[in-house]
């Protein structure tokens, strides 16, 4: 068995899938990068007018919806077209807590998470039996689906049918000297980090090697001890649950939940998200999301009356130029800065 | 047809071989009366054998022999309509798939089924799956129980590649990686899991004359210092005769013969087998 070291040099780009980070070199630089980011994270909400810190808000929402999305398609290999049904039972759990029961906004957080978390293992569990794009299939029904059930009206003393729930924006606590959308940023930011850690953690162990062996090749993974249906429902909870906060976070920060806000258009911009930022790749996340939430206020000021076609022309353009999300970019630009040195 | 043995592997494997033996007592596996229909068709009818502790018990037969059916039953991915197989004395057939690694079954695929978007190190280190404990909570919030089952499963694989020389590739993506080496990931892969019996499922395939020798070598190798005993399915004879203690020989589902390799290449009914004709 000989090695030809020449073959060996570029497998990065041979891959179909983005691999976890394991396969990537490690560089110091990549730990400045993210301690600069963080620091401009944190210096933004003080140098910067209150609509555009709610926008970067409501990007690190999306951003966490769409960091849920990638541990179940991206890391497990299973498709969901309806991760909106998610996000929807997020919002719809911390408004109804917070307007029906008078539940404080940060118990509802935790309380989101465990439902979905549930919700996302029992859909797993039948969509155990479903493959590739009748399992695509599966999901979008369940993304047509929820819009209409929160508009039923047996549930309407809860959900506000058509109406929907407004909420009452919160306040920075402790006396923080902070105004409400500097604390909303902040809390956005927090929760975001912890849920990467968890994720990132995740990917790093043994339950996420056996989410990625499951992607690769499922009948071997079973050989190697790894019950591929509870971790393939696994996977799809934790996805759910993350997705399920972002949703939480998003109502509380939008102050107002409506069922036409979750339609199925929902679950393709985050499916949209994932994909510019990188399959596979966790921090493409928060690229896609800045896509997903910026990109449409670009066309919009290019043409209003062709908004929607300006943003297919961009997304167009973005797959082409990038056909492999941020992540193919990054890793290309990261190869090149390499080889000059 | 290569009956021919290759140079040096027999000789390399006897010495080792015989010590085995010395202290070989309970059989392995025990195939019993393993029979399995599909509809009307019978690809395997009344297979009994054992495999002895530290033995390499070679597989052949002619194609539709019914060799990949019974490998499917011992890796449980087939039930047999009757008849046992048990390991070490347990019936395995009450078990699911997933369960078989950690009962002490390891395989490797026809073709490779690497997972091919991690590494050689995070393959070997799925391997070892079934011989570590975590939960995703557990690996979620890097519990010291979860980090101590990683550091473990972190030594396991590093020995492994030690053992196996993956060194040079070990960080590489599998994809990348050209076939011979990608066999010698998924043999690392199954060891990781400490298995008593190894599955072999065709290894020759693919491979060139050169490589076909390396993985003789390789196969001993894994017998002689990794303490398990191997069932070899394979249709490239050269590395069957050369590696193998004892041969078993399947023709339209049922066992014609049993030896030793010297014997099977003597055997009538095993030479009419493959050349055609014979009794059936």
């Amino acid at each position: 068995m000989s090695t030809s070291e020449g073959k060996m040099s570029d497998l990065g780009s041979s891959a179909p899938w983005p691999a976890g980070a394991a396969a990537r070199p490690k560089v110091g630089a990549r730990t400045i990068f993210f301690g600069l980011l963080l620091l401009v994270a944190v210096t933004l909400p003080f140098i910067s007018k209150n609509f555009f810190i709610f926008q970067t808000t409501v990007v690190m929402v999306y951003a966490i919806a769409i960091l849920g999305l990638n541990l179940l398609i991206g890391v497990n290999g299973q498709f969901s077209l309806g991760h909106g049904a998610f996000y929807a039972l997020g919002a719809y759990t911390a408004a109804i807590l917070m307007e029906t029961f008078g539940l404080h906004y940060a118990w509802t957080l935790p309380i989101a998470a465990a439902l979905c978390f549930v919700a996302g293992f029992l859909f797993g569990l039948p969509a155990l039996r479903l493959e590739g794009v009748y399992l695509a299939l599966a999901t979008f029904a369940l993304a047509v689906t929820t819009p209409q059930l929160l508009k039923l009206s047996p549930f309407e003393g809860f959900t506000g049918g058509v109406q929907g729930i407004v909420i009452t924006k919160p306040g920075a606590p402790f006396g923080l000297p902070l105004n409400s959308d500097q604390w909303l940023y902040f809390l956005t930011l927090a929760i975001g980090l912890l849920l990467y850690w968890l994720v990132h953690n995740i990917v790093h162990s043994r339950t996420g090697r056996a989410f990625m062996a499951i992607r690769d090749n499922p009948i071997a993974a079973s050989s190697m001890g790894v019950n591929t249906s509870l971790y393939k429902a696994t996977a799809f909870g934790v996805s759910a649950m993350i997705t399920g906060v972002a949703g939480s976070l998003g109502a509380i920060v939008i102050q107002f939940v409506a069922p036409d806000s979750f339609t199925f258009a929902l679950s393709v911009q985050l499916l949209v998200g994932l994909v510019i930022g990188g399959v596979g790749w966790l921090p493409g996340a928060l690229i896609g999301a800045v896509f997903v939430v910026f990109i449409p206020n670009v066309a919009e000021e290019i043409s209003k009356g062709l908004a929607g076609a300006c943003y297919g022309v961009l997304l167009i353009l973005v797959i082409y130029l990038a056909p492999q999300g941020a992540d193919g970019v990054i890793r290309a630009a990261v190869d090149r800065f390499k080889r000059l040195l | 047809m290569g009956w021919a043995d290759p140079k040096g592997m027999r000789s390399r494997m006897s010495a080792a071989a015989d010590d085995i033996r010395a202290d070989a007592g309970q059989p392995v596996i025990e195939v019993r009366d393993v029979t399995v229909r599909f509809g009307g068709v019978l690809a395997l009818d009344g297979v009994s054998f054992d495999i002895r502790a530290g033995a390499i018990l070679g597989l052949i037969g002619p194609n539709g022999a019914g060799k990949t059916t019974l490998f499917n039953c011992l890796s449980r991915l087939y039930t047999p309509s009757s008849g046992d197989i048990r390991l070490l004395g347990r019936t395995i057939l009450r078990q699911p798939a997933h369960k078989m690694a950690g009962m002490g079954i390891g395989r490797t695929f026809q073709n490779v089924a690497s997972f091919h978007n991690l590494t050689v190190r995070d393959n070997v280190r799925v391997g070892a799956h079934s011989a570590s404990r975590s939960n995703v909570a557990s690996d979620a919030l890097r519990l010291p129980s979860a980090r101590r089952s990683e550091r473990e499963i972190d030594r396991a694989a590093q020995e492994l590649i030690d053992w196996l020389e993956l060194g040079e590739v070990a960080d590489r993506l599998v994809a990348g990686l050209p076939f011979g080496w990608q066999k010698r990931v998924e043999l690392a892969r199954a060891m990781a899991a400490k298995p008593k019996l190894l599955l072999l499922d065709e290894p020759a395939g693919g491979l060139n004359h050169d490589e076909v020798q390396e993985l003789g070598g390789l196969i001993l190798k894994v017998r002689d210092e990794g303490d398990v005993t191997v069932l070899l399915v394979e249709h490239h004879m050269g590395l069957v005769m050369s590696v193998s203690d004892r041969v078993v020989v399947l023709n339209f589902g049922r066992k014609i013969a049993e030896g030793t390799p010297e014997e099977m290449q003597k055997h009538p009914e095993v030479i009419s087998a493959y050349l055609g004709g014979g009794d059936e």
